[in-house]
C-alpha cells in the first residue's frame, strides 16, 4: 500500500474531504486522507443541523463564511455532482424576551460592522416571514443570505469527487502521533502504518488535540455534546433556517420534508455516557418542548430518529486554522465549535490554497492556533 | 471496528443490470441500481450508504430493507455480508409524536 504523498490529511470529515477536493482541483492529486473511524464523515460532519449561516457568528470567522456563501455554496451541488440541498432563504434567530432582544441586537450590530446584511425585526414581521411561529416570539434577527444544506450529501460529495480525482482515502487508520524530521513535519504514525508527507494537515476534530500534542502543539479545546432529532416527512411549511437567542434549539425543514432540529438539555457536562457519544433520554423530549413553544403546529409530527455528536469546543468559541509556525509543513483546522459545516467549503478552498501557495485570499490571522492567552 | 480500508482498491467497473430499477428501500424509494452506483462512488460501509442515499432512514428505519441493502453492497464490493457492520439503530424504536415524546418530565408520583 502506498504510504507516501505530497500532502497527508488527518481526518476524513467535511474539512479533510473539502481540503482534499480543492487540492486535487488546483492540481495537487498526490494526497492521502486518513480517517480514524470506519466511515468517512463520521463525526460532526454527519451529525450537525445543516446550518449555512453567517448571523450569530463571531466576527473573527465571519469573513471566511461570508466568502464561502458568496463564492462556493451557490454552485456546490453542480460541482460535486450530488444534491447538497442548499437553500438560501434566510435565517431567523428568534427571541421571546427583552434579554433575548439584547443578545440578538448585539450580535447583529457586530456582524453589520464587518459588512453582513442582518437586522432586527419585530414579532409581526417575523410572522410575515414565517407564519407558523407562535405569538411568544417578539423579535428576531433576520439575515436573508443565510440558509441550510444537507451535511451528509455535502460531506460525502466532497469525498466522492476527491476520490474520483485520484485522492487516496484510507479509513480505519487511527493516527497516534506525528514525527518531525530535520526540522520539518515528516511522518504520520497510525496504529498500523507509518505515512510520510511534505505537508500534513490535522483536521481530526477533537482528536486533533492529542495528535498535535505529539509535536508539542496544544490547542485548548474540550468536547461538548449536542443532540439532534428528525421528524417524519411533513407537508412543506417553510424554507428558512431557524435558531433562537438562547440556543434552545435550531433547525430547518429539509427537501425530503422532514424537520431536523438540534438542541441540548443543559445537563450535557454531567451526562453518564461511558465515554461514548450517545443520546440522553432527557434531551429529545426537552428539544420537543422547546420546538412546540415556537411551533405549536408541529406537536403532532412524529420523531423517527435521534442522534448525538460531539463538538470540539475551543476556549474562545472559534476554530484554529492555518499553518503552524514552529513546524514547517504542518497545518491545523480544528475546533469548529459545532458550526464547522457552513464554513467548510471556504476553509477547504483557502487551506488548499495555503498549502499550495503559502497564501490565502481571506486572512486567517484572527484564527491562528497560538492565539490563546491567559486572562491576566 | 476500525479496520484499515483503502478506498482506492479496485472493485471493477459499474455494470448495469436488468433489475437496477427495483425498489429496495420502500420508505425512501431507493433502487438497487442507486445502491450499486453509490458503492462505485466510494460508499463502502452501510453507514455511508445510508447517509448518502437515505436507505433505512424512512418510517421503518431500515427494519425492512437493511438486510437487502447489506447483501447488495457486499456483492458489489466482493466481500461476505458478515464483514459489513450494520448502520447504528437510533432511538426511538417506533415513530412518536412530539407532544407524546415531550411528556417525559410529568412527575405523577408527586401528585398525591
Amino acid at each position: 500500500m502506498k504510504t507516501r504523498a505530497e500532502v497527508i490529511i488527518i481526518g476524513g470529515g467535511i474539512i479533510g474531504c473539502a481540503v482534499a477536493y480543492y487540492l486535487a482541483k488546483q492540481g495537487q492529486k498526490d494526497v492521502i486522507v486518513l480517517e480514524g473511524s470506519d466511515h468517512i464523515g463520521n463525526g460532526g460532519s454527519s451529525r450537525n443541523g445543516g446550518g449555512v449561516r453567517q448571523s450569530g457568528r463571531d466576527v473573527r470567522e465571519l469573513p471566511l463564511v461570508m466568502y464561502g456563501i458568496k463564492h462556493l455554496w451557490p454552485t456546490l451541488s453542480e460541482e460535486l455532482e450530488v444534491d447538497c440541498e442548499y437553500h438560501q432563504d434566510g435565517n431567523l434567530r428568534l427571541g421571546k424576551t427583552e434579554k433575548h432582544r439584547e443578545i440578538l441586537t448585539r450580535l447583529a450590530d457586530n456582524a453589520r460592522g464587518v459588512g453582513l446584511d442582518v437586522r432586527m425585526i419585530d414579532g409581526d414581521e417575523v410572522r410575515q416571514i414565517n407564519p407558523y411561529l407562535s405569538d411568544e416570539v417578539i423579535c428576531a434577527s433576520w439575515c436573508p443570505t443565510d440558509g441550510h444544506a444537507n451535511p451528509l450529501t455535502t460531506t460525502l460529495g466532497y469525498y466522492k469527487m476527491a476520490r474520483r480525482m485520484g485522492v487516496r482515502f484510507i479509513s480505519g487508520e487511527e493516527v497516534t502521533q506525528l514525527r518531525v524530521m530535520r526540522g520539518k513535519i515528516r511522518q504520520v504514525i497510525t496504529k498500523n502504518n507509518v505515512y510520510e508527507g511534505d505537508s500534513v494537515l490535522v483536521a481530526a476534530g477533537l482528536d486533533s488535540r492529542e495528535i498535535l500534542t505529539s509535536v508539542g502543539i496544544d490547542i485548548p479545546m474540550t468536547n461538548s455534546l449536542l443532540e439532534c432529532l428528525v421528524t417524519e416527512a411533513q407537508p412543506h411549511m417553510f424554507d428558512q433556517m431557524l435558531g433562537t437567542a438562547e440556543a434552545d434549539f435550531y433547525g430547518h425543514q429539509t427537501k425530503h420534508g422532514s424537520f431536523v432540529f438540534g438542541g441540548s438539555s443543559g445537563l450535557e457536562r454531567y451526562n453518564k455516557d461511558n465515554g461514548m457519544v450517545s443520546n440522553s433520554s432527557k434531551t429529545a423530549p426537552c428539544i420537543c418542548r422547546g420546538i412546540m413553544k415556537y411551533f405549536p403546529d408541529l406537536a403532532g409530527a412524529k420523531i423517527v430518529r435521534t442522534w448525538a455528536g460531539w463538538m470540539d469546543a475551543s476556549a474562545d468559541g472559534v476554530p484554529a486554522l492555518g499553518k503552524v509556525d514552529e513546524i514547517p509543513g504542518l497545518y491545523v483546522a480544528c475546533a469548529f465549535n459545532g458550526h464547522g459545516f457552513g464554513i467548510a467549503p471556504a476553509v477547504g478552498e483557502q487551506l488548499a490554497k495555503l498549502i499550495l501557495t503559502g497564501k490565502t485570499d481571506i486572512s486567517l490571522y484572527d484564527l491562528r492556533y497560538d492565539r490563546y492567552k491567559a486572562k491576566i | 471496528m476500525n479496520t484499515v480500508n483503502d478506498r482506492t482498491r479496485d472493485i471493477g467497473p459499474f455494470i448495469p443490470q436488468e433489475d437496477d430499477d427495483m425498489l429496495i428501500c420502500r420508505c425512501e424509494e431507493i433502487t438497487k441500481g442507486e445502491i450499486r452506483q453509490a458503492v462505485h462512488d466510494g460508499m463502502w460501509t452501510l453507514t455511508e450508504i445510508r447517509r448518502y442515499l437515505r436507505t433505512g432512514m424512512g418510517l421503518c428505519q431500515g427494519q425492512t430493507c437493511s438486510k437487502l441493502v447489506k447483501s447488495i453492497v457486499a456483492r458489489e464490493l466482493g466481500v461476505s455480508p458478515a464483514e459489513l457492520e450494520p448502520a447504528t439503530s437510533r432511538v426511538p424504536m417506533r415513530p412518536i409524536e412530539m407532544r407524546v415524546f415531550a411528556n417525559e418530565t410529568k412527575e405523577e408520583a408527586y401528585e398525591d
